[in-house]
């Protein structure tokens, strides 16, 4: 009898998360945690936690982690990529921190073409504070902001800000995954360990946005959650590569 | 030895495991069902129902949100 799904090096040996049951959360740090053991960057790793649900990732991960201040999370990636360029920096950031009070610091680290990863959360409302609307919410969507459903005339549009931040020079790879399914978790893994290879090669920025679900806020069930990420939110945030200049970056650095 | 020959032994958490049923959704041969035992944290955690089916496809692994399977081979 032997363990085929050895538990990963650098997630903390026997703990039980504080996330709601079905939470995409526990999977995104799984696959941060097995990609830093498989790729052997755990060492350097500098993990920048938001301030969101993830704000407690530190109690899971077993790497050197720091907390920022709410949506700041690139500001402080950069001041440590730029002191220490040895340093493997993830900033991991959810959408109501990336998207909303940090939308100045993460396009003007975007458009600076900071190199560090950034693993993004979409999950269209704001998790940890009660289920309000969220600059990415669907129209139409129901939350405790907009209990009428998101009504664009008042409430604005979906932002799609890993669409903007993929149109700036600066921005080296930017790709859209989901894990709402199986073969979606598999991509997820597959974006991120090119986000992070895109770092250890010194190519520039590299965002991930990870369609995930939050079965709490969104008043439903785990299982009809990932189905609604599949079914509605997929429509409004396609999946798929956004942008990938890694060829070009290697050829300006000869 | 091929893969095919192979014994595939899955095991839940109990105590781990928060009952969202995602390897319950996801598991092709329904290997898993829910516990009608509640755990430490009252949820009705995941249970190999149908031991026997497992091929090692590694999928409940893969969604568990929690690392509550553990898949035995062998």
């Amino acid at each position: 009898m032997e363990l085929v799904n050895k538990w990963p090096k650098y997630y903390k040996q026997d703990v039980v998360t504080h996330y709601c049951p079905g939470c995409g959360h526990g999977i995104v740090h799984r696959i941060v945690a097995e990609l830093l053991e498989e790729m052997d960057l755990g060492k350097q790793a500098y993990l920048v936690c938001p301030a969101g649900c993830a704000v407690l990732a530190y109690r899971y991960l077993d790497f050197d982690i720091i907390e920022s201040a709410h949506g700041r999370g690139t500001a402080i990636a950069t001041g440590a990529k730029r002191a220490n360029p040895k340093l493997f920096v993830i900033s991991y950031q959810g959408d109501g921190d990336l998207s909303a009070i940090g939308t100045a610091e993460t396009i003007h680290s975007a458009n600076r073409g900071e190199n560090i990863c950034v693993v993004f959360i979409n999950n269209a409302v704001y998790g940890m504070t009660g289920g309000q609307m969220a600059p990415t919410s669907l129209i139409g969507q129901n939350t405790m902001t907009t209990p009428t459903g998101r009504n664009p005339e008042v409430d604005g549009y979906p932002l799609h800000i890993t669409d903007v931040v993929a149109q700036f020079p600066g921005v080296t790879y930017a790709e859209r995954v989901s894990v709402g399914t199986p073969a979606g978790i598999r991509k997820t893994k597959k974006a991120i360990r090119n986000a992070f290879q895109t770092q250890v090669d010194g190519l520039g920025y590299s965002i991930v946005e990870v369609l995930s679900p939050c079965p709490t806020n969104w008043k439903m069930d785990p299982v009809t959650s990932c189905k609604w990420i599949e079914e509605e939110m997929v429509k409004e945030y396609k999946p798929g590569l956004l942008t990938d200049k890694r060829e070009e970056r290697r050829k300006e650095k000869g | 030895m091929s893969k095919k020959d192979k014994v595939f032994t899955v095991k839940v958490r109990r105590d781990f495991c928060k009952g969202c049923g995602l390897c319950i959704e996801f598991c092709q041969k329904e290997v898993l069902g829910a516990s009608a035992k509640l755990n430490s944290m009252g949820y009705n955690p995941a249970e190999p129902v149908k031991p026997e089916a497992c091929v090692g496809c590694m999928i409940c692994t893969q969604v568990c949100p929690d690392l509550a399977i553990e898949v035995y081979s062998g």
